[in-house]
């Protein structure tokens, strides 16, 4: 461990000093606290949830890339939706003393420990379209991410105007995504919030499909056999909703038609079945933040304060708007 | 009368199968349709039909895993295996400029199961040549699988179009679905060969004392070469059938802690973690345990916050239900129940 740790350090300072070279800036080993780096030694620490769906992979895809662009490096880890290994990722930059550490949390609540110990090793920490839940909001200087109480707000708002002229109860299947998790929680609240306004709208059964195909397609089968009427199932996320479009099809029936989906994300293989008819509305998450992301660790590199929280634009599709929007969408 | 009765609640598989039964009980209750199979499209359709191919990948891992554990051994790798197996198998597909045909498919399939053989045969390797303990010679490539299905997947979800394949997954044949006619097939060899043949009785042999089947003559180094290599070669199956069911190959998330059902469903089937010996039927119970449990989580309504406690809870009764203390308790309540019953008798 010692001899890692030792070589890691080493990697650091090698990388410090190459840095120097090309960069002919004379200040040598200056330390963290004087003023602004030039942008090709800035060391970022990303810890990724994992690659559990498209979306997530398009994130990660658009982080590396943009950094790559801005010439800074990134340190990337995977934490296969395990918060212990994004915990030993988080320490592991601690030990590297990276400039910035940005990471999406897994869940939002347990990180009060190691986001304390980032703050007394000085280095900042930013959250990326997940938020924690913790008291202490001198813990990350910024959140960027999406509203996701508002993907569930407009989710509902789409269910409320498509059944406005009908008086008959409109039963819902809702595919939560991981137990625990901000999306999962927001999204739920944010469409409860907007539906529960009419007593004509039911959850009827609402299961954890943990954001996966497999997960969205078993839960489905099931809650479909015993809920048979069921008209329409709200997806936390498109995975989940592709997984119940192939369990709606094993029950002989049509998705879109016989029962109407919406789902949260906007990936492409979504948007493909929305094209096709087969969900009825995506509320955009976009997962494209990596140039807001670069954009801040520059200001805090130059000693500005990012603002605390910075909402990702976004937008909706309906099945016309996935025909137009296809062609070019980049995930 | 009793005799019998003695002999079947007695029996290793009676508890599981009790629970078995008080699990679709509790389905029945919360939905009455679920015990109703109609023909939907040509081919089977229902609750029960679901579990059937739902828990197809968890029992065909559970079979391989069952001769695994008769060694006194274990596999932990047969999710990563599974993992890797549908990458290879998705990523040929996607590179081949047809991948709805049946002959691409078949390569693609034979591909992965290779890789699968191959790893099962590291797995033995380390075993039974080098002498690691199981435990920790398949935990290298439980963690370090999932590392190779993302270089093999480029970190992607891997999403292919191919009918043929699909079918592995969500197809039917003859009405029965695919995925559950393979794990019938797996089953099937595997009590075949071992229970036909003197198989069996060496591979469990080999678990009960390795050292004196090695002086009986038994060749105990190539016996767990092929039963590391079967496990991996049943867990390559599984993710074939995992990845065809969801039409992606998922490096993350295909067969994710899928040991630990496997093992769960060998242990509830009442075959023991020292080795020795095994019971394919009572993996089979168990397997049917495992995925009618999660159905019930479904079916009743549970809500996700709770649903591992729920799990949690039924497992440990199973578990309970069957240690010998238990069994031990119940054969002296029916002592003295039997006791009872004469005494009464006598004094009238």
């Amino acid at each position: 461990m010692k001899k890692i740790f030792g070589l890691a350090t080493a990697g650091v300072i090698l990388l410090t000093l190459a840095g120097c070279a090309s960069g002919g800036s004379g200040g040598g080993d200056a330390g963290a606290a004087a003023g602004p780096k030039p942008t090709d030694e800035l060391v970022v620490g990303f810890a990724q949830v994992g690659a559990e769906s498209g979306w997530r992979t398009a994130n990660t895809t658009d982080i590396q890339n943009s950094f790559k662009d801005a010439g800074i490096e990134l340190k990337f880890s995977d934490a296969q939706q395990k918060q212990e290994n994004q915990i030993k990722a988080i320490r592991s930059y601690i030990q590297q003393g990276v400039d910035v550490i940005a990471f999406s949390p897994v869940v939002e609540t347990g990180w009060d420990a190691v986001l304390n110990e980032a703050k007394a090793a000085n280095i900042p920490v930013v959250l990326t379209d997940r938020a924690v839940d913790s008291q202490d909001d001198s813990l990350y200087v910024s959140f960027l991410g999406s509203d996701f109480i508002e993907e569930g707000k407009k989710a509902g708002q789409w269910v409320v105007d498509e059944y406005a002229d009908s008086t008959d109860p409109v039963k819902i299947i809702q595919l939560e995504g991981t137990t625990g998790a901000a999306p999962a929680i927001d999204r739920a609240e944010g469409f409860a919030d907007v539906i529960g306004a009419d007593d004509k709208f039911e959850i009827v059964a609402s299961q954890t499909g943990d954001f996966t195909r497999a997960g969205g397609k078993q839960v489905t089968e099931a809650l479909l056999k015993a809920n048979p009427d069921v008209d329409l199932i709200y997806a936390h996320n498109d995975d989940m909703g592709l997984g119940a479009i192939e369990a709606i099809e094993a029950a002989g029936l049509v998705p879109g038609e016989d029962i109407k989906i919406v789902t949260v994300d906007a990936v492409k293989d979504g948007m493909q079945a929305l094209a096709d008819g087969k969900i009825n509305f995506i509320v955009e998450c976009s997962p494209l933040l990596g140039k807001q992301l670069v954009d801040i660790v520059n200001q805090i590199n130059e000693g500005e304060t990012p603002e605390k929280r910075i909402i990702t634009e976004e937008t909706t599709f309906t099945q016309e708007q996935a025909v137009e929007a296809l062609p070019d969408r980049q995930y | 009368m009793s005799a019998a009765l003695t002999r079947i609640v007695s029996s290793r598989l009676f508890w599981p199968v009790v629970m078995l039964i008080a699990l679709v009980a509790i389905n029945v209750i919360a939905f009455p349709g679920f015990l109703t199979i109609t023909v939907k499209d040509g081919h089977l359709f229902g609750s029960v039909i679901d579990i059937l191919r739902n828990g197809a990948p968890t029992l065909i891992i559970a079979v391989g895993m069952t001769l695994v554990i008769a060694t006194r051994g274990i596999d932990l790798s047969v999710g990563a295996v599974a993992a890797i197996s549908g990458a290879v198998a998705c990523s040929i597909l996607l590179s081949s400029p047809d991948p709805g045909n049946p002959g691409t498919v078949a390569v693609a399939v034979g591909a992965a199961l290779v890789i699968a053989l191959v790893l099962g045969v590291w797995n033995g390797f380390l075993v039974s040549v080098i002498g690691i303990q199981p435990i920790i010679a398949t935990l290298i490539l439980m963690t370090a699988g999932r590392g190779m299905a993302m270089l093999i997947t480029e970190g992607q979800i891997l999403t292919v179009d191919s009918a043929p394949f699909k079918a592995l997954g969500s197809g039917f044949l003859l009405g029965l679905p695919v995925a559950v006619l393979i794990g019938v097939v797996i089953f099937a060899v595997a009590a075949l060969i071992t229970r036909r043949t003197a198989l069996g009785m060496l591979i469990e042999s080999v678990g009960i004392n390795p050292e004196a089947s090695r002086q009986a003559g038994v060749r105990a180094r190539g016996l767990l070469f092929t039963v590391y290599t079967f496990c991996a070669f049943s867990a390559g199956i599984a993710g074939l059938i995992l990845t065809a069911n969801q039409t992606a190959a998922d490096a993350n998330n295909t067969g994710l802690f899928i040991e630990l059902d496997a093992i769960l469903a060998v242990v509830i089937g009442g075959t023991s973690l020292a080795g020795g010996r095994y019971s394919l039927a009572g993996t089979l119970v168990g397997a049917l345990v495992i995925q009618t449990l999660v159905t019930t989580v479904y079916t009743v309504g549970i809500p996700p916050i709770v649903t591992m406690v729920f799990k949690a809870a039924v497992v440990t009764a199973v578990c309970l239900l069957q240690s010998p203390a238990t069994n031990a308790a119940f054969g002296r309540l029916r002592h003295r129940l039997t006791a009872r019953t004469s005494k009464g008798i006598a004094a009238s």
